[in-house]
């Protein structure tokens, strides 16, 4: 399976304590104290400045491209609205530096979130334009609005902050400090994978259209990954500016945009050490170029080209960067720990049936696409706790009838209402919240999320009655696991599970986020037959009792028959019977829909 | 009297340059059509057949229009090799390993040029020296053939598109790839031949707007991300939208430079761009917009 936006990924582990961090951490402490403890050139401490503040904005890139799988080709822009916040705050305006700073980062957050909000609902080819416009609009105004940004001679004498008290105008002080900064913001962009914020950014990336339909508000996570991206932009900017003392608009052009990303995607997007490796290695390139024999020196003046072959380079042999490389070794090492899959709560799909109203009413629901008319005025109503079978020939409308239920698309015209509200209008991720779950014909899952990260995001829906928590999300997922008989699984990357596991997980999935209303898009399609037995099996648990609604569509008759109590007939858009299984598989018409016209047993 | 001249003036320009841009939008729209993914190096095609053109013409001192079928000749090589080593590998992976893969070849395209050729923009004359004065106006002859070339590019891509069976089948390539091979269309060769005709339209494009632009690194970026602009407006993906997309582009922004001010020029384009997305998203001619996913 691929992502939707076909960046390759793999997912983040649970974590357990890993021997790394022992050397990782003593190691990355020691650095920033190396300049206190030896001479050391005043070119490597300004080289080192730059490689702490631009792997600050490489963390935004992990953050919008590697977490939520969003193109940003403006970070150099960002990066530019924190320096010239810094910049114009203290020299033009004399201001302090740090209330200058926070301009600048809210400035470009702010900026990134308008940006986002204006195109992200278009999508990637969208928005890699408009970033690159935004970034060219950045340029030109920086270069001629020259009354306020001073043009391209650039603004000077940026002074240093004060902390606490001490200056800070020592170039080791200074530095300390950014490092500080960075390592605060690599464990901030690395624990975000774990949060809510996270699931759902890496669910967006993984599968936008089963992010928003399992729950996932996808434009508010895109616009909310956008904006950190951008601040983390600007924080980098901001502290560029202060540790060189000068900008000008070259520093924040197309090029270093472009550079940006090569970091992030040398390095590897998925995660912040990887940003912060792959920026360290294109500082320190140009370096060793330099240190060639005269025979390799001719590479110095094609180093920009060689920068372009190694973007297409690593796309078609590295796409998960170095960082994925020596993961992936690194995990083929290890051995998994097997999943504890003892005291497992029994997983809770009551639904209170205190109502004799139907759960789903559709009143007389259309969707045309320009002529065709793909649903046309149906009629229809489930009673709560029954199973209702949606079936007809190819192209009768049924899958089109499940997305206008599901908000996947609008209704030409008529009424969807749910449990007494009319979500007609609302989004897939408002009727996910209004208790509304669903699987798809072709699966859709989260592909490189382990089984148990693909339930919880379905767990996390807005309204899911649980209680708060981490705790109480994971226990959901773990018993939504057990329910489908895959808990031993949870910890298995779901690419990597055979086809009727992975439906399972997404049936899993729906059923974490505890809805009234269950719709399955063709559960049986490519299961074998023992497969089959097993789903009728759980189709039968899911109805004994829990209250549940189901809405499914199949094809497979015996299935359909043996655990559906209500059965609806669609062909060429319209209803054409409906009732007991028994009688309206017998219904002359519903033969001649699927048999073509003449007596027939069967209509399997 | 006089403002009216310039006007005129100021259309006609808009007009010539709206058609290159309208020309590298038709290279863009065929291959998002193609392959659901946009080019950036698009503009670098463009970049790249003047640089061959100034090889042929200035370097080898070759006559005009066996340079000219030279460079096009050149690009449309060009364009089997970028099929092949930036499109082709990546091609089951999705949309955005594609796009960075373009990006990376446009870098590498202009740094190259730039190692070859240095840094100083290069002249191409005119195709046919002088212009045409009527009154106060001066139809400046490059610009004419510019705007003669252009219709007879959409012509050629009607005719080629509607009444050829190439045509038939690169359109059944766009619409549905699997079914296009079911039905025995060699997709692959389609989608070549997509890049070939793209690069040639670009280097085309390239090559008409030298003489005006000079031939410089930077000439390519800057006209894609207009004709990328002009895609946009015109309805993402379709084909009357990008030609009349680039021409209201250059119109815009030739009015706005004369009324408003030059330096800002090539902001112009996007800010229309941004209105365009906020108010109208799916564009002038485009259908609402919704991404194959």
């Amino acid at each position: 399976m691929k992502s939707l936006g076909g960046l390759q990924t793999t997912a983040s582990r649970p974590r357990r304590f890993s021997p790394w961090l022992f050397l990782l951490i003593p190691a990355a402490a020691a650095v920033p104290l190396i300049p206190y403890a030896t001479e050391v050139s005043h070119f490597a401490v300004s080289m080192f400045m730059q490689a702490v503040t631009y792997a600050i904005a490489v963390l935004g890139m992990v953050v919008v491209l590697g977490y939520t799988g969003q193109i940003n080709l403006a970070q150099a822009a960002f990066f530019g609205f924190g320096a010239y916040g810094v910049a114009l705050g203290t020299v033009s305006y004399g201001l302090p530096f740090w209330v200058s700073l926070g301009m600048g980062i809210g400035v470009a957050a702010i900026a990134g979130g308008i940006l986002g909000l204006t195109t992200l609902r278009l999508g990637g080819h969208y928005l890699a334009m408009i970033t690159i416009s935004f970034q060219q609009i950045f340029d030109l105004v920086a270069v001629n609005w020259i009354a306020f940004t001073h043009g391209p001679d650039g603004i000077a004498g940026i002074p240093r902050p004060s902390l606490f008290g001490h200056e800070l105008a020592d170039d080791r002080a200074y530095l300390l400090l950014c490092t500080l900064v960075l390592y605060g913001l690599i464990a901030l962009v690395w624990w975000l994978p774990q949060t809510r914020l996270g699931r759902a950014m890496r669910g967006v990336r993984e599968n936008e259209l089963a992010a928003e339909v399992t729950g996932v508000h996808t434009l508010r996570v895109k616009v909310t990954a956008f904006t950190l991206c951008a601040a983390l932009g600007g924080t980098g900017g901001g502290l560029y500016a202060g540790g060189f003392a000068y900008i000008s608009p070259d520093n924040f052009n197309f090029t270093r945009a472009v550079e940006f990303l090569s970091m992030v995607l040398l390095g590897g997007a998925q995660s912040p050490f990887g940003g912060v490796l792959g920026t360290t290695l294109l500082i320190l390139l140009p370096e060793w170029l330099k240190e060639m024999p005269p025979s390799l020196q001719f590479i110095k003046d094609v180093y920009l080209a060689i920068y372009g072959l190694a973007v297409i380079l690593i796309m078609v042999f590295m796409p998960e960067g170095l960082w994925g490389l020596l993961r992936n070794g690194w995990m083929k090492l290890r051995s998994p720990i097997p999943v504890d899959t003892s005291n497992i709560p029994q997983l809770d799909l009551d639904i209170a049936v205190t109502e004799t109203t139907p759960l789903l009413k559709l009143e007389g629901l259309q969707k045309f696409f320009g002529g065709l008319r793909a649903v046309d005025g149906i009629d229809l109503e489930i009673g709560r706790g029954t199973v209702h079978a949606l079936i007809g020939p190819n192209g009768s409308g049924k899958t089109t009838m499940l997305n206008v239920v599901n908000g996947i698309y609008k209704p030409t015209g008529g009424r969807i209402i749910i449990d007494g509200q009319d979500v007609s209008q609302k989004t897939p991720h408002e009727r996910a919240g209004h208790g509304l779950g669903r699987t798809f014909q072709n699966i859709r899952l989260f592909a490189a999320m382990s089984a148990l990260e693909n339930v919880i995001v379905g767990a996390q829906r807005k309204n899911n009655p649980i209680e708060p928590g981490r705790a109480a999300l994971r226990t959901r997922a773990m018993s939504a696991l057990q329910f489908v008989g895959l808990a031993y699984k949870a910890d298995t990357i779901v690419r990597s599970l055979p086809y009727g596991h992975q439906r399972l997980v997404e049936i899993a999935r729906a059923l974490a986020g505890h809805p009234k209303l269950l719709l399955l898009d063709e559960p049986a399609a490519g299961l074998n037959q023992t497969e089959k037995m097993e789903l009728v099996e759980l189709l039968r648990r899911l109805r004994s009792g829990h209250g549940l609604t189901i809405f499914l569509i199949d094809h497979d008759m015996g299935l359909v028959e043996k655990v559906s109590d209500r059965i609806t007939v669609l062909n060429f858009g319209k209803k054409i019977a409906e009732g007991a299984p028994q009688e309206v598989l017998r219904h002359p018409e519903v033969i001649a829909a699927y048999l073509g016209v003449g007596p027939a047993n069967g209509a399997a | 009297m006089e403002t009216l001249a310039n006007n005129f003036q100021v259309l006609f320009q808009g007009l010539a340059l709206g058609s290159i841009y309208a020309l590298v939008a038709l290279g863009f729209v065929l291959i998002i059509r193609a392959t659901n993914v946009v080019n950036f190096a698009q503009g670098d095609f463009a970049m790249l057949g003047a640089y061959m053109m100034v090889a042929c013409l200035v370097g080898a001192g070759l006559p005009y229009w066996l340079s000219f079928v030279l460079a096009l000749i050149g690009m449309g090589v060009f364009g089997i090799l970028f099929n092949y080593g930036v499109y082709y590998p990546l091609r089951h992976r999705g949309f955005l390993p594609v796009i960075i893969s373009t990006l990376g070849a446009s870098i590498f395209l202009q740094n190259t040029v730039l190692a070859i050729f240095g840094a100083q923009p290069k002249r191409l004359d005119n195709v046919i020296q002088g212009g045409v004065q009527i009154g106060s106006v001066f139809l400046d002859s490059q610009y004419l053939v510019i705007l003669a070339v252009t219709m007879v590019m959409v012509a050629f891509q009607y005719f080629l598109f509607e009444h050829t069976l190439v045509g038939k089948k690169l359109q059944a390539t766009s619409q549905d790839k699997d079914m296009a091979r079911l039905l025995g269309i060699p997709v692959a060769l389609m989608i070549a031949i997509t890049f070939i005709y793209s690069a040639a339209l670009g280097g085309l494009a390239g090559v008409l707007v030298g003489p005006v632009l000079f031939v410089s690194i930077g000439m390519g970026s800057i006209i894609a991300l207009k004709a990328f602009a002009a895609t946009i407006i015109g309805g993402f993906g379709d084909v009357k939208g990008a030609i009349v997309g680039g021409i209201f582009i250059g119109v815009i922004e030739s009015f706005a430079a004369y009324y408003i001010s030059v330096p800002y020029k090539d902001a112009y384009a996007f800010m229309m761009l941004f209105l365009v997305l906020v108010f109208r998203p799916q564009g002038f001619f485009g259908e609402k917009v919704s991404e194959k996913a």
